[in-house]
């Protein structure tokens, strides 16, 4: 009967480890059975490359909403990697013990706020501080709502994730090496910058993949900031339309026009694939971490 | 010591000085950013909240700036996050305890399973929404907390295994084969020796879960629907609370707009609540781990 039991266990739980190979298949056969509908109409070059964004005439460029998306992702990297960096080495090589054990689960919060939350902060505070302090002070007009604001609420809700994966990184670093090299005169800096960050460079990459592949996809609160204007941007101060923001903005309008909905199930196929492809990088990078520390 | 050398000892002593701020000041950035978002969302909802915005589901014209509450949206949002946890932690806590109990750490299949859930915990959530969705269509179902519940859970899926791997990774494995060597089968193992073992870190994941699937927005934003009544069947539309926030913010009405602020400073509650209760449960659940 114990046997039975262990036997039968054994096949469930089998079967349910199999679910995540399964779901990440079934949700790309899925979204593309989705868009095969325009995918036959359309080809592929001019969906992914047009900015003719028109649905009602049967235009579906998505290239306004890819060039948002990168856009948008690009500046919140630009802003969140230096600063998460410096300050996980903070945390890790500077900070007395009681900061770093105060800091954890303040990051932990970061992390855990809600993405609409950042987007209700970022209309009251960051979207007035673009269109009336930087917007004026780099001499362009900005209704605020625009990239850089963006930017600046993704790369505060990607911080935790990289610090969180630089810090764990750093802790691998033997403290043998740093007592060596500081022993040999040379400065805290200069300890972190030729044995720690040499080090952890590789990992840092991966953080810092790890950290894209998180901005890109969020929804909400780059949607409250962002202005959603189907252009091409030309600067950081104009609005733009990433791709979760417009698969949101649409969903109820979309079963009204034809193929409207395949063009955004297309547009969620996009963003799979991206999401494929980085974390297949990451984990190459990762994984040659692993090897070199062994 | 000649004078240059000097000179290069107080250069590199002033690179070192200009680093350390450099970062502390970068720390510094992140965690003013941390206060700087709960002060705003906490001072700027004081004017509309309110008991009855607590208490009373929306009346006529509430969209308008007229009387009622977001009770419809708490409920619904509770509702939806414990399904949806209950849900993934039945997919999660099998899968974690195979892993770990019938398989080696570096097995094939441990490998790629880990490999197919970090994929998974990067998928964006619209994402989800998108397929939840297309799912919906083809079985036919309408928009309801059924559907959302189903969504959401497969958002907080990967995120609970990594939490609860993390720690069951741990369990050592002399207490696995103490267990073995009294005669107990892998399956009685798994259930009375390691759940219990790992119960603080699967108490952290199921907490985690919860409060990435009350927060996000996108995955129900197609699937869960929205409406101004409390669901009463698992067939209703449910409202959820960071829908509710968006809603009220698109409205050209400042009362409402306020709300919206109400609204989000009652969602970040409820999420501080749920990351202290994790931290003092998380103690009280250590009892019964064999250091």
């Amino acid at each position: 009967m114990r046997l039975l039991k262990d036997a039968f266990g054994r096949r469930v739980m089998g079967f349910v480890t199999l679910i995540p190979g399964l779901l990440v298949l079934l949700i790309v056969i899925g979204l593309f059975l989705k868009s095969k509908t325009i995918l036959g109409v359309e080809p592929l070059s001019r969906l992914l490359f047009s900015s003719a964004w028109h649905p009602i005439k049967g235009q579906f460029g998505l290239l306004p909403f890819i060039t948002g998306t990168v856009w948008v992702t690009v500046t919140a990297l630009v802003l969140a990697v230096p600063v998460s960096i410096l300050a996980a080495i903070y945390l890790s090589e500077y900070a007395p013990r009681w900061v770093r054990e105060a800091a954890k689960p303040m990051v932990d919060l970061l992390a855990g706020l809600p993405s609409v939350v950042y987007g209700v902060w970022g209309v009251i505070l960051v979207v007035p501080f673009v269109g009336n302090v930087l917007a004026p002070f780099a001499g362009v007009y900005s209704s605020g709502y625009s990239i850089l604001a963006g930017g600046i609420v993704l790369a505060i809700m990607t911080f935790p994730t990289i610090i969180h994966v630089t810090l764990e990184v750093f802790s691998t670093v033997p403290q043998a090496l740093r007592d060596a090299s500081l022993s040999l005169g040379a400065t805290k800096w200069e300890t972190t910058r030729h044995v720690v960050l040499r080090k952890g460079a590789p990992g840092i990459l991966a953080a810092s993949v790890l950290g894209f592949s998180r901005a890109f996809g969020e929804t909400m609160a780059v949607l409250m900031v962002v202005g959603n204007v189907p252009i091409v941007p030309r600067s950081l101060f104009d609005p733009g339309y990433p791709l979760p923001a417009l698969i949101a903005n649409n969903y109820g309008e979309m079963m009204s026009i034809p193929r409207y909905d395949a063009a955004l199930m297309m547009a969620a196929l996009v963003l799979m694939v991206i999401v494929l492809f980085f974390n297949v990088l990451a984990r190459q990078i990762l994984v040659r971490v692993e090897r070199g520390v062994r | 010591m000649n004078a240059a050398a000097i000179e290069r000892i107080g250069q590199r002593k002033r690179t070192d000085l200009f680093f350390r701020v450099l970062a502390t000041g970068s720390a510094a950035i992140v965690f003013v950013s941390l206060l700087l978002i709960l002060g705003t969302i906490l001072w700027k909802s004081v004017p509309a909240l309110s008991l009855s915005m607590l208490t009373q589901t929306p009346k006529g014209g509430f969209y308008l700036g007229k009387e009622g509450g977001i009770l419809n949206a708490i409920v619904g949002s509770l509702e939806l996050a414990f399904g949806a946890t209950v849900l993934a932690l039945f997919l999660s806590l099998p899968l974690v305890l195979y892993l770990n109990n019938y398989k080696g750490p570096r097995s094939k299949t441990a490998v790629w399973t880990r490999f197919f859930l970090d994929v998974l915990w990067g998928v964006p959530s619209i994402v989800y929404g998108a397929f939840g969705f297309v799912v919906m269509l083809a079985l036919g179902l309408r928009a309801s907390l059924l559907a959302g519940m189903l969504t959401v859970a497969l958002l907080e899926f990967p995120i609970m295994c990594r939490a609860i791997d993390e720690v069951m990774r741990l369990v050592p494995l002399e207490l696995k084969e103490a267990s073995a060597s009294l005669g107990a089968t892998r399956f009685e193992t798994a259930l009375k020796v390691m759940v219990r073992q790992s119960a603080p870190g699967i108490l952290t994941g199921i907490l985690l879960a919860f409060g990435r699937g009350i927060g996000d927005a996108a995955s129900v934003l197609f699937t869960a629907g929205f409406t101004d009544r409390i669901p009463t069947s698992l067939a209703d539309p449910a409202a959820t609370l960071p829908l509710a926030i968006f809603f009220q913010l698109g409205t050209p009405f400042p009362e409402v707009q306020q709300r919206a602020y109400a609204s989000a400073a009652v969602l970040t509650l409820i999420i501080l609540i749920i990351s202290l209760a994790g931290r003092a449960m998380s103690r009280k659940a250590t009892r019964h781990v064999i250091k």
